[in-house]
Parts: C-alpha cells; sequence; structure tokens
C-alpha cells in the first residue's frame, strides 16, 4: 500500500503529544519516585474519574479493539462474548475488590501476591502467585505491540529487513522512556487523551459508517446466517451456547486476577472509587460491544473483497479488518486520528502491564528471594529496570516469532492466571484453605489446563463428557474447577492430619 | 444497623440484584435469536447491549444500598 501522509502526519502529532505527556506526568500529584509505591502504583493517589479513566485504558487495550472485532469478522457471533464476559466481570468486581484494596491499604501490599504471602504466610504458594501474573502479562504486552504493527502497515508504511520494525521500535523506546521515569502516573495521564480519542473514534464509526452502508439492517444483512447467531447445539451437546457462556464466564473470573488490574485497582486512593468504578467502567463494555459490531461492518463493507487491502490482509488476516474499514469510511485526516487512538490505545496497557510485572518481580520474588534487605530505593530501581527487561522481551518476541505463538501464549496466559482464584479471591473472605492444598491444586490447574489446551491445538475450548452431555467448556474454567476440588479436598485432609499451616497476618476488619 | 428480622441483615440481600446479570447471560437460549429486530439489530446484539446497562444499574442500586447502611 502506498503511503498514507495525511494519516501519518496526524498519527505523529498526536503520538508526539503524549509522548511529552508522558514525561510531563512525572510532575502530577508529585511523589518520590525513588519509591516503588510512588513508581508502581503512583503513590495510591487515583481518585474515581482518573480510575475510571486509567482502568478503562488498562482493560480495554488496543488488542482488544482490534482482536475482538477481528473474531467477529472472522468466526461471527461467538466473539461478541465479549459482552456477557464484561456484564459478569463487573459485580464480581463490586463485591470482591474493595477487600483486597482495603487489606492491601492497611498491610501495605502492593501485588496480590503479596496478599497472598500476608494471608497464608507460605512464600511458596505466594511465589506461585507472583510466577503465573508474570507469564502470564507476558504475551498480553506483546499482543499490544502487534496491534501497533497492525496500523503501521495499514498507513502504507512498509520497510524491508530490519527496517520494517523500525517505527515499532521508535514506539517501544518513547513507551519504555517515559514508563521508566514516571512510573503508573505516565500511562494514567496518557490513558485520558486515549479514551478521549476511541471514544470519538467509535462514536464517529458507528454513525457515519452505517450511513455509507445503508443502516443498520443493510450490515446485518450482509452478514452470513451461519456468522449471524450461535450455532444451535445438535443432539446431546451443549455445543455452541455452552462454549459462549463459559468463555465468558471463565474470562470475568479471570480479568480482575491479572496484574495490571491489580495494579489498577490498587492505586485508586479509596475503597468506593472501585465500588463506583464497578458501575462506571461498563460504559466501556458498551463501547466495546459497538467496537464489536465493527467487525460485521467490516463484512458488510467488503473489505475481504477489496483489492486495496489484499496486502494488508495477507499480513493480519482477519487483524486487519477494522484499520481496513476506517481506510476505506473516514477521511485521511480522521484516519490518523483512529490509528493513533490504537497505537496510543496499545501504549497505556502495554506500559501498565510491565510496571505490574515488575512489580511482582521487584516485591515477590527479588525482595523475597534475592535480597531481603535491599533499600526502597533499590526496590524502586530494580522495579523501574525490570519493566524495562520486560518490555524489550516482548518487542523481541514480536519481530521475531510468529504472531501464533504469542495468541497461544495469551490464550495459556488466561487459563494459567485464573489458577490463582482459590488462593486470592477465596483468601478474602476465608482462611479456611490450607495453604499447601491450595498449592498443589494451582499446580493441577496449570498442568492440566496446559496440556488441555496444547491437546486442542491452543483452541480456548474442551468438550467435556459428563452424564451423556457433551460440554464444551473454555479451558480455563474447567480447570479452575478442578483447582478448587482439590483444594477443597486436600484442606480437609491436611486439617484432618494435622499439618501446619502458615500464619495470617490480617485481621477480619482490615478488609472492610 | 437495624437488623430486619432473624438471620440476614437487610443490606446483605440487595447483594442479590447482582444474580441477574449472571442469570440472564447464562440462558443462552433465550436470547440467540434474530427476532424481535429494533432499529435493524437483530435481538442476540441488542438484548446483550441492553444488559450492560441493566447491570451497571443494579450495581449502581447496590452501591447506594449498602453503603447507606454503613453508618
Amino acid at each position: 500500500m502506498p503511503v498514507n501522509w495525511v494519516a501519518l502526519v496526524v498519527f505523529v502529532l498526536l503520538f508526539g503529544a503524549i509522548t511529552v505527556l508522558g514525561f510531563l506526568a512525572v510532575h502530577w500529584r508529585r511523589g518520590d519516585l525513588g519509591l516503588l509505591h510512588e513508581w508502581g502504583l503512583a503513590g495510591g493517589r487515583f481518585g474515581t474519574l482518573v480510575t475510571w479513566f486509567l482502568l478503562g485504558g488498562d482493560l480495554y487495550t488496543a488488542y482488544t479493539f482490534i482482536a475482538v472485532p477481528a473474531l467477529m469478522f472472522g468466526a461471527g457471533a461467538l466473539g461478541f462474548f465479549a459482552v456477557p464476559y464484561t456484564i459478569m466481570a463487573y459485580p464480581i468486581v463490586l463485591v470482591v475488590f474493595p477487600r483486597l484494596w482495603s487489606v492491601a491499604r492497611q498491610h501495605g501490599y502492593v501485588t496480590a501476591s503479596d496478599f497472598v504471602r500476608g494471608r497464608y504466610g507460605n512464600k511458596w504458594l505466594a511465589l506461585a502467585v507472583a510466577v503465573t501474573g508474570i507469564v502470564a502479562t507476558m504475551p498480553y504486552i506483546a499482543l499490544q505491540l502487534v496491534g501497533i504493527q497492525v496500523v503501521i502497515a495499514a498507513l502504507g508504511i512498509e520497510g524491508s529487513g530490519y527496517w520494517a520494525d523500525a517505527p515499532l521500535v521508535i514506539a517501544f523506546v518513547i513507551l519504555a522512556a517515559f514508563t521508566y521515569t514516571s512510573g503508573l502516573r505516565a500511562p494514567a495521564a496518557i490513558a485520558i487523551v486515549k479514551d478521549m480519542l476511541i471514544w470519538i473514534t467509535v462514536i464517529a464509526a458507528i454513525v457515519i459508517i452505517p450511513i455509507q452502508l445503508g443502516g443498520y439492517g443493510k450490515i446485518f444483512a450482509a452478514v452470513p446466517d451461519a456468522k449471524l447467531l450461535l450455532a444451535r447445539p445438535q443432539g446431546n451437546s451443549l455445543g455452541s451456547y455452552s462454549a459462549y457462556i463459559t468463555l465468558a464466564f471463565g474470562s470475568a473470573l479471570a480479568l480482575f486476577l491479572y496484574p495490571h488490574a491489580v495494579t489498577g485497582v490498587l492505586s485508586s486512593s479509596d475503597r468506593r472509587v472501585i465500588a463506583r468504578n464497578a458501575a462506571l467502567l461498563p460504559a466501556y463494555s458498551f463501547l466495546l460491544a459497538l467496537i464489536a459490531l465493527l467487525g460485521f461492518m467490516a463484512i458488510a463493507a467488503g473489505v475481504d473483497k477489496a483489492p486495496e487491502f489484499a496486502g494488508l490482509a495477507k499480513q493480519y488476516p482477519r487483524n486487519f479488518a477494522i484499520p481496513a474499514l476506517f481506510l476505506a469510511s473516514f477521511p485521511s485526516w480522521f484516519v490518523g486520528v483512529a490509528f493513533a487512538a490504537i497505537a496510543i490505545g496499545a501504549l497505556v496497557p502495554a506500559a501498565i502491564m510491565s510496571i505490574a510485572a515488575s512489580n511482582l518481580w521487584t516485591r515477590n520474588i527479588y525482595r523475597e528471594f534475592i535480597r531481603p534487605d535491599c533499600t526502597p530505593a533499590q526496590e524502586a530501581q530494580m522495579a523501574k529496570f525490570v519493566s524495562l527487561v520486560v518490555k524489550f522481551g516482548a518487542l523481541v518476541f514480536i519481530v521475531s516469532l510468529p504472531l501464533q505463538y504469542a495468541i497461544n501464549l495469551q490464550l495459556l496466559g488466561g487459563v494459567w492466571i485464573i489458577q490463582t482464584l482459590p488462593a486470592v479471591i477465596f483468601g478474602l473472605y476465608t482462611r479456611w484453605f490450607h495453604d499447601w492444598a491450595l498449592f498443589i491444586g494451582w499446580l493441577a490447574g496449570i498442568v492440566t489446563g496446559t496440556a488441555m489446551a496444547a491437546s486442542q491445538g491452543f483452541a480456548p475450548t474442551y468438550a467435556l463428557q459428563f452424564a451423556g452431555l457433551t460440554i464444551p467448556c473454555y479451558i480455563a474454567l474447567a480447570t479452575v474447577v478442578l483447582n478448587l476440588v482439590i483444594a477443597i479436598v486436600l484442606t480437609a485432609v491436611f486439617n484432618a492430619i494435622g499439618t501446619v499451616r502458615g500464619g495470617d497476618e490480617t485481621r477480619a476488619e482490615h478488609y472492610v | 444497623m437495624q437488623t430486619g428480622g432473624p438471620g440476614l441483615q437487610p443490606s446483605k440481600l440487595w447483594y442479590l440484584l447482582l444474580l441477574l446479570p449472571f442469570l440472564a447471560m447464562f440462558w443462552v437460549a433465550s436470547y440467540n435469536a434474530k427476532e424481535p429486530e429494533w432499529a435493524g439489530i437483530p435481538f442476540f446484539y441488542w438484548y446483550q447491549l441492553l444488559w450492560i446497562w441493566i447491570g451497571a444499574g443494579l450495581i449502581l442500586i447496590v452501591y447506594f444500598a449498602t453503603s447507606r447502611s454503613r453508618r
């Protein structure tokens, strides 16, 4: 494709503006960035509105905005699972996560692993939670870079050999630099700009594009019947119905276990900020649902048949759909705005994810096992350094390995992170579980989940057989149930034989 | 804090409202349909869009109802 100069200029200008913002953010609600709490949690000062922007930018990532409509474009109705997923996630947030905030504030916890360490007194269980968090986050960062790659290609920027990756490397360097200097304040400030750009882009898209295509009726009419609705389950199988809802429910359970979500929660100034955001963040779910429908608009606009997008389609099958749709529907200057929204929409979560992963490393591996006597300044310095390493690793991964690897690892990441649910979520309510029982349950979930995913060629569902019924089930959900059952049984056993338990430094009143 | 009767405090019952979105979403067969359409949008899509708002509304209700009792 030829370079789209107008779009490119707008894109670069907006990108430049948020770069400056990222560096200026260090002055926002000023704190000593030589402390991990300030760098990694922005001192816990964020109020309702900033948290709304931060979590919105954190949870609704560039990859989400490219991949969800791409799934609708390619697979149809099944891709809409993202909507019931978010519908079910927020009640959980309202009920559960203020408790995490309170106990974390009481004890100075920076990560979920800190909490597990304090609650169960078992540093190996805490290590399991930390490692799971780090490993689950890495492919997610890599996939954000893919979001940037797609829009850069859609702008017509091509290079050969190493130059092909130059724009991505530039974006990465910018991201790394302002995260290093400003910590969590940088993505929080940029999230405000990014979210506004995304809202503008999506509202324009859902108004203008249907007008161009002749109305919503025409758009849905262009979608083949097989894709428009879920396939009716046949015979003894719950078919696509159980696949759909288990994907949604499992994803809802896992969402706030991810380190970047925990970081967002713990950076709030008050537990009520989280509760309020449970009611306010669904606005982004609505945005996501509209973005999903863009996938159908891409079908109706025929971007898969347009010769000008053939090269892009070949390079990024499915993921090219939304950039192509924007190119076909918007004037060039607005394409620049839309693409900047997506690219910036990758930087925000990538920054937060790298901060969250490095918080875990620094607190729960480095300070716990390697250098328990490190000073706060050394702790913060280690965190800053590791966030660079994490981002660099993600960049190398995306540049040198096929995209499918990142996608597969992302699926596995979801299967792994949910295994921390028994320890973290149940731990917020009860100390009944035995710490070693939880550890073994976690291990069982990880091993089974990985084996199941590999056996399905990294498709997300597995056909469970139960009482003569075939139940396609999201692997993460099936394995966390297994994990929980094992933890329950072993807790009963360990309690009966009197196995030693770790100590609990928390008290019931710390959670409210 | 007043007690509404033996057992549950009144404020805890509000949380039961939060089960509604789960029940609605789990019953996939009830919404996997094209009709009735609204503004050209098939039922499957606008019903779930609607539940985003109902869910948010329920969360708001529960938030206000349960924080009032925390004096």
